[in-house]
């Protein structure tokens, strides 16, 4: 079951560039939310907060807050349990490529130090049913490689090993802009059915896609949050100037 | 239009263009000349021809030497194997005075490859031992962990080994890893690890098999260590994220993200290393000992394929001598070829971004 997150005055910088400034929200459990925005508004690395990613890189620094359920990640935790917590889905699929299907959706677990064979399998199984991917992939699991699948079911596969650890928390960051509509159709369908069990938080340029498929959305603009609200609302009658401008395509 | 006339007198040849050009107007006139000057080029047909054919000449020089090489040794080593056969390389002789086994005697005219490929291949074989978790483990330093300001110099540093000609590694041997080899190394080798028989000779000299492997590690130690940082930086940053992202430590992260991925270059590195290793000639021939025997003690003296050829080949007056050396050189010739070419295969592989199939 996923757990709300709460953002409290987080700021974040690469070098001397202010990234995010001041953002304060509350992400509910069990339902998906939808960031937009235009390009380098911040929200990619607001996402990457949510598991400490956004430190791996030398340059960047952080403060704030961030309670995932009741745990204060930036006060309370190595980033290493935390990103166990916290699933990600990357832009561009990024499969392992020298491992098998299987490999792929089990590396979470096996890197934890998992080797109960028939549990392995039965979470293999259940995490490529869930993503969607397993009436495509069952006859040859361990016989390809993670590489030899289309765009589209490396996404669905990068969301199964993601899934695989169990995640409480979803981040995924445009996981469908560089894939063709048939496989994003697809991967909004899977955000639609996997809201019930995690809480998703989904980064996308698609404003259609934020309204097909999340509850809540967070229009970001220059490191800032402008507005943040349910989806309809959003969309329908914005309280910001900036933000109707942008969803009605005046800028952005 | 005064740039038009100007113009003209340079393009005699194009009369059609410029005509056609006249009625753009005063406010193209720009234009019009930078088209006109363009038409008026020839298509250079004659002079990309036979740059073509230039450059096709240099490529099938290479082939060329390759092949003029070969059939070189193939002709002058003809004689010794007429004579010894394919047991050149796995037969020894008897000493009929004391009965002992040997295996290089110029002065009957006697000769087998045993104990110099025997020495290539354990001189070769101790150097990867001793390099390749170094190089890997630098590498790794230096891709994963290494402070931005460290980086590059390091980098430097360990490139600049491989710049430096191999006789002064052989110098630097003799008067610092031999005497260092004979008074610490060898006498505490032998005490510790004299009951395997690997270290049972307290060679008196310094010199011999393990003295040569350590020269050998310390020259191809660079060419592992860059070949191995090139496959690793090549291994995408999309890789280690999503390893981090499944709740990785650091090192989980280099195992799985990294080395996985680029395990077939560091393949590849090692190979192109032990290539170095087993054709390096002035380093190993100043400190294995020059002795043609098979041992099987590691302190022991020895030689190696190149070592023999570099020493024997001004000395060699005998027919069958001189062709016996050229035999050892084509072996290696060929040995060394086919190594070189299947470790820039495996880097190739992988740099250039081919995924990899599982298994």
């Amino acid at each position: 079951m996923g757990v709300g997150i709460e953002v409290i005055d987080l700021n974040a910088w690469y070098g001397t560039n202010h990234t995010l400034q001041d953002i304060n929200l509350h992400i509910p459990a069990n339902h998906a939310t939808a960031l937009i925005g235009p390009s380098g508004c911040g929200k990619s690395t607001f996402v990457r907060c949510l598991n400490r990613m956004h430190e791996t890189n030398p340059i960047a620094r952080v403060t704030g807050t961030v309670r995932i359920g009741d745990l204060d990640i930036y006060n309370d935790a190595k980033p290493v349990e935390i990103r166990r917590r916290v699933g990600m889905v990357f832009q561009r699929p990024n499969p392992f490529p020298t491992m098998s299907i299987y490999d792929n959706v089990a590396s979470g677990l096996k890197l934890n130090g998992y080797t109960n064979k028939r549990v392995l399998d039965g979470i293999v199984e259940r995490s490529l049913i869930n993503s969607a991917l397993w009436d495509e992939v069952k006859d040859d699991l361990k016989k390809k490689s993670g590489a030899s699948l289309s765009g589209g079911q490396q996404q669905r596969l990068c969301i199964a090993r993601a899934l695989a650890v169990d995640p409480e928390v979803l981040l995924m960051d445009e996981p469908a802009s560089a894939l063709d509509p048939i496989s994003t159709a697809k991967i909004e369908d899977l955000i639609f059915q996997l809201k019930s069990q995690y809480t998703i938080v989904i980064v996308t340029h698609n404003m259609q896609q934020a309204a097909r498929v999340a509850e809540k959305t967070g229009f970001f603009l220059n490191g800032r949050m402008v507005e943040f609200d349910s989806t309809h609302k959003i969309f329908t009658n914005p309280s910001d100037k900036r933000t109707e401008d942008y969803i009605t395509g005046r800028f952005g | 239009m005064p740039e038009i006339r100007i113009s003209e007198p340079q393009l005699p040849q194009n009369p059609a263009s410029s005509e056609g050009q006249q009625p753009a107007g005063g406010n193209t006139a720009q234009v019009s000349e930078v088209r006109r000057f363009l038409l008026s080029r020839s298509n250079s047909a004659v002079v990309d021809g036979g740059f073509h054919w230039l450059m096709v000449l240099c490529a099938l020089s290479i082939f060329g030497i390759v092949a003029l090489i070969a059939w070189r040794l193939v002709v002058s080593s003809h004689l010794a194997w007429s004579k010894f056969g394919f047991g050149f390389f796995y037969k020894t002789f008897t000493d009929p005075d004391t009965h002992q086994s040997i295996f290089w005697d110029p002065v009957n005219a006697r000769f087998s490859a045993v104990p110099f490929i025997f020495g290539t291949l354990v001189s070769s074989f101790l150097a990867l031992l001793m390099a390749v978790p170094l190089a890997v483990g630098l590498a790794i330093f230096l891709t994963e962990m290494c402070p931005r300001a460290l980086r590059g110099p390091l980098a430097f540093l360990t490139e600049l080994l491989a710049a430096i000609p191999s006789v002064i590694y052989g110098l630097w041997a003799v008067f610092v890893l031999v005497p260092l080899m004979r008074g610490h190394v060898n006498p505490l080798l032998v005490k510790s690890l004299g009951w395997t028989g690997l270290f049972s000779d307290e060679n008196p000299t310094g010199l011999g098999f393990l003295t040569a492997g350590v020269i050998l590690a310390i020259m191809i130690l660079p060419i592992i260590s860059s070949l191995t940082r090139e496959v690793m930086t090549a291994v995408p940053q999309s890789q280690r994220e999503a390893v981090l992202a499944l709740g990785a430590t650091r090192w989980e992260m280099i195992r799985m993200g990294v080395l996985r991925n680029a395990r077939i270059g560091i393949v590849g590195g090692i190979m192109l290393g032990l290539g170095r290793a087993l054709g390096e000639t002035m380093a190993v021939t100043m400190v294995i000992g020059n002795t043609p025997e098979v041992h099987r003690s590691l302190l022991s003296n020895g030689s190696s394929m190149a070592a023999v050829i570099a020493n024997e080949f001004t000395e060699a007056v005998d027919d069958a001598h001189l062709s016996a050396l050229i035999e050892i050189a084509l072996a290696l010739f060929v040995v060394t070829i086919i190594v070189n070419a299947l470790a820039r295969l495996l880097v190739w592989a992988v740099t250039r971004g081919a995924p990899s199939q599982a298994r």
